[in-house]
């Protein structure tokens, strides 16, 4: 028997992209659908995503955005490290703060900072960052597969799920499999419109990931950003697919494949 | 002010260094922290093996970076082989001045990267945005070499982390980033990366702008809801000719020796009694390319 799962990383606000994302999953026919935490951030009306991961019964997480809204802190607590990373983090967070209301902060505030699941005799942990920080960056190219081995059998787990860095990837180490499920909240700095989320195909014999490209209306999300005053930093990378913030956390490899 | 009797233990290894070039430097710069010069031998090079030897015992420690510094890495006549061998088990970063750069190394080591997973980073050390400001601290003719070296990396597509010590004050960290910034672009390195250090007032340093006060020491209070994930000692150890060491600042210092493996070296607490262990708790992560910044905890390992 195979059990289907889906994972959404990242939203971001972008909630044009996760009813796409939910449609298309729904389509492609799974049996639950999970959220990695970062409900909030970048993009407009961070009330308009809440609706759709409750009325879909989507399963979620608390990422680091998510425990600050929820909990009304100073910031984000993203971890970038550049003045300029950090001056474009605040003013996405201050308008994400201002415009999430009450019973959206108690929901974001009571979710869980992991999930473990037991699916086919699988044991999988879903985390926002990594499975012992929650704003930890696990990039490709400084992530070593000996890094992963330790998670998976401290906890004897056979895949670890985590997103944050909003590029998705995936490894086989000794112990099992790492996947970055990648980010529905914007395009992963390829120069591409679209964004992506995660299948997992479970049975006892394995799991087998697909990563799906999800195409949305990216220039009404553009539009919607302008007329709620968000940065035309933010904007153009929706519609470049290229970041132009957050560039400074990227490792060597990473940044080198982008164009800022 | 309370005793400083403030004890830490290693969190997890994630940063495993190695003092590749021992305290040998092809430059004498007056702020260097443990005064590397090119007669300076009171620490000698790693041998590729040693290393080897280090880097399969981190698999089971589970590191998650090495880092590379000196001295100048580059006077060890295998630091490209040792890279090529790291880039086998996780990411490299490597501390240099690059002004000895050769461009064979530079073409071996890109093609290294090609092939592996993981990043390779090269860390700059500039410390002034022209001739005048660098190479009163540097040495003479230093800026220029050092920006040749930029531009060789730069052509070998390497986008070098350029790391700057902090001998203005605080409040001008902004005109300097953006003049940097502009002088290296200048230079052909487009997207500039730069990282700002505090000076650290030891070594050489201590004899340039005087040492740290009595009073310059961590004590307990100041950890009282600190994340001590910013101290490198939380999460470092670097290897010397000598053994395994807390963290890369202190190798001078006897008591900075932990072990002679990394396994009984991570396991052993080191009391934070330096002055220079109040520079780091001040900034934070000085030694990693990225700041680990404030960290809410997930539910632990």
């Amino acid at each position: 028997m195979t059990t289907r799962i889906a994972l959404f990383g990242g939203i971001y606000n972008n909630y044009l992209a996760l009813e796409a994302a939910i449609s298309q999953a729904s389509d492609i026919g799974v049996d639950t659908m999970y959220c990695l935490g970062d409900i909030g951030a970048f993009g407009p009306h961070p009330d308009r995503s809440f609706p759709l991961l409750i009325d879909n019964n989507i399963q979620c997480i608390q990422g680091n955005y998510d425990d600050s809204i929820g909990n009304e802190l100073e910031d984000c607590q993203c971890g970038y490290t550049a003045d300029r990373d950090n001056h474009f983090a605040q003013i996405s967070y201050d308008y994400t703060l201002a415009n999430t209301n009450d019973a959206y902060k108690m929901f974001l505030r009571t979710l869980p900072k992991e999930l473990e699941l037991e699916i086919e005799d699988q044991k999988i942990l879903l985390c926002h960052g990594s499975p012992r920080r929650t704003n930890e960056f696990l990039w490709e190219s400084t992530t070593p597969l000996h890094f992963i081995d330790m998670f998976l059998q401290r906890r004897n787990l056979d895949l670890i799920a985590g997103t944050h860095t909003g590029i998705k990837w995936h490894a086989q180490s000794k112990q099992g499999k790492f996947i970055n499920v990648g980010v529905l909240g914007r395009p992963e700095n390829d120069g591409s419109n679209h964004v992506w989320f995660t299948t997992l195909d479970i049975t006892r014999s394995g799991i087998l990931h697909e990563f799906h490209p999800v195409h949305y209306d990216y220039q009404r999300l553009g539009k919607e950003m302008q007329q709620e005053g968000i940065p035309h930093e933010f904007i153009e990378t929706i519609h470049t697919g290229w970041w132009t913030t957050c560039l400074e956390i990227l490792p060597q490899k990473e940044r080198a494949a982008g164009c800022h | 002010m309370s005793k400083t009797d403030v004890n830490l233990a290693l969190s997890h290894l994630d940063e495993l260094w190695f003092q590749v070039a021992g305290t040998r430097c092809n430059l004498t710069c007056h702020h260097c922290f443990i005064s590397c010069s090119p007669h300076n031998n009171r620490f000698g090079f790693l041998s590729r093996e040693k290393i080897q030897t280090h880097l399969h015992e981190s698999i089971e420690l589970g590191v998650k970076g090495y880092y590379f510094t000196g001295g100048e890495p580059f006077l060890h006549p295998e630091m490209t082989d040792i890279l090529i061998d790291t880039l086998e088990f996780g990411p490299a970063t490597v501390l240099t001045n690059a002004t000895v750069f050769k461009d064979e190394w530079l073409t071996r080591l890109r093609q290294a990267q090609d092939q592996s997973r993981y990043s390779l980073e090269f860390r700059v050390s500039i410390d002034g945005f022209n001739s005048q400001t660098n190479d009163p601290i540097r040495g003479e003719g230093t800026f220029n070499r050092a920006m040749r070296g930029v531009a060789r990396l730069v052509s070998h597509d390497f986008l070098p982390i350029i790391t700057a010590t902090r001998t203005w004050p605080d409040n001008q960290d902004q005109t300097m980033l953006n003049t940097f910034s502009d002088v290296l672009k200048k230079h052909g390195y487009d997207n500039p990366r730069i990282k700002l250090l505090p000076t650290l007032k030891i070594g050489a340093e201590e004899n340039r702008t005087g040492g740290y006060s009595v009073h310059q020491r961590v004590t307990s209070e100041m950890l009282d809801d600190f994340d001590t994930s910013q101290l490198v000692c939380e999460h470092s150890r670097i290897v010397t000719d000598r053994g395994v060491h807390v963290c890369p600042i202190l190798i001078e210092s006897p008591d900075s020796i932990l072990g002679n493996n990394l396994k009984t070296a991570s396991n052993a607490v080191f009391s934070l009694s330096h002055g220079a262990c109040y520079t780091c708790y001040q900034y934070g992560s000085i030694c990693s390319n990225v700041s680990t910044s404030r960290t809410p905890k997930g539910s632990g390992i």
